[in-house]
């Protein structure tokens, strides 16, 4: 299954799978990144930077690495 | 006294509906033992005069970072006769789970909307009178930036607290937050409607250019040299104005009047303290006009872009993009810039932030250069003198992360949020600006006025040609001729650790010159390399007695504070020695 960090740039996705420690979740969740919750990379960082996720109308940014535990399932648009 | 709280998650607008509410009285409330405060407010609603807490930022009520936690404590033991939460209007569909886990507490609710002006222009159609049935209690929808709502919002807590029954929130009963994600779901399905597809706003065209991979760090150092040059230029007629004004009541009033008085007291009051608090008081234009402009730029949610471009270089040095921010702000001055870590939630994180802090070159230190590179430099090489000690600033600030992120590691969730573009709001700008300029006043002008008093008799006690200066710079020669400082020098020195401030007026106390008498004096008894060496050393070493109390104060550690003085001084010297001799060695 891909994950967020894979995921090419605007494609929308069904958030499947938070495999980040439980505090991060924690805080994800909150920010709206949950499981059945469509999700989209906007934009990633220069230099490995971030990226700038949206879920709902919330923009945030989180660290590839975390990206990378966060199953997603790319929609058709 | 009636007693209420508000509540909400972090970026809802919270403080600024507080600030509405209580008319900027806010009072912060330190809260022992711990690095986090809630600010309170008293204001008279009805026929009661209540006592207001904004309490730190929540996302739910379970575990979070000490802030997170000390919130969840505050309403588990406080009794209060209404908790106002105040949630996003444009983010329900995260937001309301809170109301509904807090309203399962039985705490007496009020629910308010914020930023519904926003929520209207993005199309967003809300149900309140469903919402307030469902949740039990009212609902209301306001905008705290525009004032809209908020004198209903007042008229119904009086009206609540007329009958209301104090209560604490109890905590025994919390369930999971996503045990309500569901009826959140629900919630948000049947009592709001929003557009399908939102037209792509005006945030998204602001952030395609300065979000941009490769426009992104101009753009932010543009706005950074706008932000600087605008200080300085908008100031300097101010500070003008004022060096006239104190210049005239040492004329026309202090010095007739102390003419009578014995020449040593006469001394020590206008030059000694007169002169020093002259210099204090030039010094507030720059320190209203940066915080001013500083306070637009956070407003208007940049900050949090300059983060996100930072934030992979930063990462790498053990910090993350907020902490850059911090380094800017240093720039101006690194006293609130070291309050300003308190955004930064896990302790460590915020140790290692406030240890890279007191190398930005502030504004006080600029000061210094700007003169010392007018007076011994040609006009055509003093700006690159400045630029390569931003730059050696920059470095040494992200060197020191870099040599101790091993010992001081986050375990902080990072998870930024990035509010859309807002306009500022005058009221807020004004308040931080004067807000800044005060504690500036109260927390510095002591310190340079005695230190500047203490320059003044140290070099004039006994006399002035046998005096006390004279045998401290003396005990100091051993270690400073090697970096090319001398005497009279190294006395600015050692009273710029009270504070930069001092130091070109010791230097003026010390040679006997002002202004441009003195620049000449120090160009014929300065070469470049002692110069920028010099430089090297103030700008390194401790910044200021202001920024050791605001370390102390902050990491709540002497251990800490006391490494950090010992590393800026000792990293000082070894770069000034090896800037020095070797240029020595190079034929310089």
């Amino acid at each position: 299954m891909p994950t967020l960090a894979e995921l090419p740039l605007r494609q929308l996705a069904r958030v499947c799978h938070l495999r980040v420690e439980p505090e991060l979740a924690q805080r994800l969740i909150a920010l709206g990144l949950r499981p059945d919750r469509e999700v989209e990379v906007i934009r990633r960082g220069w230099l490995s930077g971030p990226l700038l996720v949206r879920v709902g109308a919330t923009e945030f940014m989180m660290r590839r690495e975390a990206a990378k535990l966060i199953d997603v399932e790319p929609l058709s648009s | 006294m009636k007693r209420i709280a508000l509540v909400g998650m972090p970026n809802t607008g919270k403080s600024t509906l507080f600030n509405r509410l209580t008319g900027g009285t806010a009072r912060i409330a330190n809260w022992p033992g711990l690095t986090v405060e809630i600010t309170t407010g008293r204001i008279p609603l009805g026929a009661h005069l209540v006592h207001v807490a904004d309490l730190p930022g929540i996302y739910d009520l379970e575990g979070g970072a000490e802030d997170e936690r000390l919130a969840h404590a505050f309403l588990a033991e406080t009794s209060l006769d209404a908790v106002l939460l105040v949630l996003n209007a444009t983010q329900l569909d995260r937001q309301l789970g809170l109301a509904l886990q807090l309203a399962a507490l039985g705490v007496p609710l009020i629910v308010a909307l914020n930023m519904s002006d926003e929520a209207r222009r993005a199309g967003i159609r809300i149900d309140r009178e469903g919402l307030a049935a469902r949740l039990g209690c009212p609902v209301l929808a306001i905008s705290a930036k525009r004032g809209e709502g908020v004198p209903e919002l007042k008229h119904l807590l009086a009206q609540h607290l007329q009958t209301a029954e104090p209560h604490c929130a109890d905590f025994s009963r919390v369930t999971s937050s996503t045990d309500w994600h569901a009826e959140e779901a629900q919630l948000f399905g049947q009592y709001v409607r929003r557009p399908s597809s939102l037209p792509e706003g005006i945030t998204a065209k602001i952030d395609r250019w300065v979000l941009h991979p490769w426009l992104g760090l101009p753009v932010f150092v543009l706005t950074m040299y706008c932000l600087f040059q605008l200080t300085y230029t908008l100031s300097a007629p101010l500070q003008d104005v004022m060096k006239a004004l104190t210049g005239m009541i040492k004329s026309e009033w202090l010095t007739p009047l102390a003419q009578g008085w014995p020449p040593f007291l006469a001394g020590f009051v206008v030059e000694g303290i007169f002169d020093g608090a002259s210099t204090v008081l030039t010094f507030t234009p720059i320190i209203f006009l940066f915080f001013s402009l500083m306070a637009v730029i956070e407003d208007s949610g940049y900050f949090a872009r300059a983060a996100f471009m930072m934030d992979g270089v930063m990462a790498r040095l053990g910090l993350d993009g907020r902490g850059f921010v911090m380094l800017m702000m240093g720039f101006g001055c690194n006293v609130p810039a070291l309050l300003g870590t308190r955004i930064i939630r896990d302790y460590k994180a915020r140790l290692l932030t406030m240890l890279a802090i007191p190398f930005s070159l502030c504004s006080a230190r600029l000061q210094i250069f700007l003169f010392l590179a007018g007076a011994l430099f040609s006009p055509a090489r003093a700006p690159w003198v400045l630029l390569s000690l931003y730059f050696v600033s920059i470095a040494v600030a992200m060197g020191t992360a870099l040599v101790f992120r091993k010992h001081f590691v986050s375990n902080e969730p990072f998870a930024l949020e990035l509010p859309p573009y807002r306009l500022p709001v005058i009221g807020h700008v004004w308040n931080r600006g004067w807000g800044e300029t005060r504690e500036f006043l109260k927390l510095a002008s002591t310190m340079i006025v005695t230190g500047v008093a203490l320059v003044w008799l140290l070099t004039h006690y006994p006399s002035e040609q046998a005096s006390y200066a004279g045998v401290v710079a003396n005990f100091f020669q051993p270690v400073l001729s090697p970096i090319g400082v001398q005497s009279d020098l190294s006395i600015a020195l050692i009273f710029g650790l009270v504070a930069k401030e001092v130091v070109l007026g010791a230097l003026a106390v010390i040679v006997g010159h002002e202004g441009k008498e003195l620049a000449n004096h120090l160009a014929m008894t300065l070469d470049a390399v002692s110069a920028y060496s010099f430089m090297l050393f103030t700008l390194i070493y401790v910044p200021c007695v202001s920024t050791i109390a605001a370390l102390r104060k902050e990491s709540k550690s002497l251990g800490f504070t006391v490494f950090s003085v010992v590393w800026s001084l000792l990293l000082a010297w070894v770069v000034a020695f090896v800037f020095y001799q070797g240029a020595r060695w190079l034929g310089f």
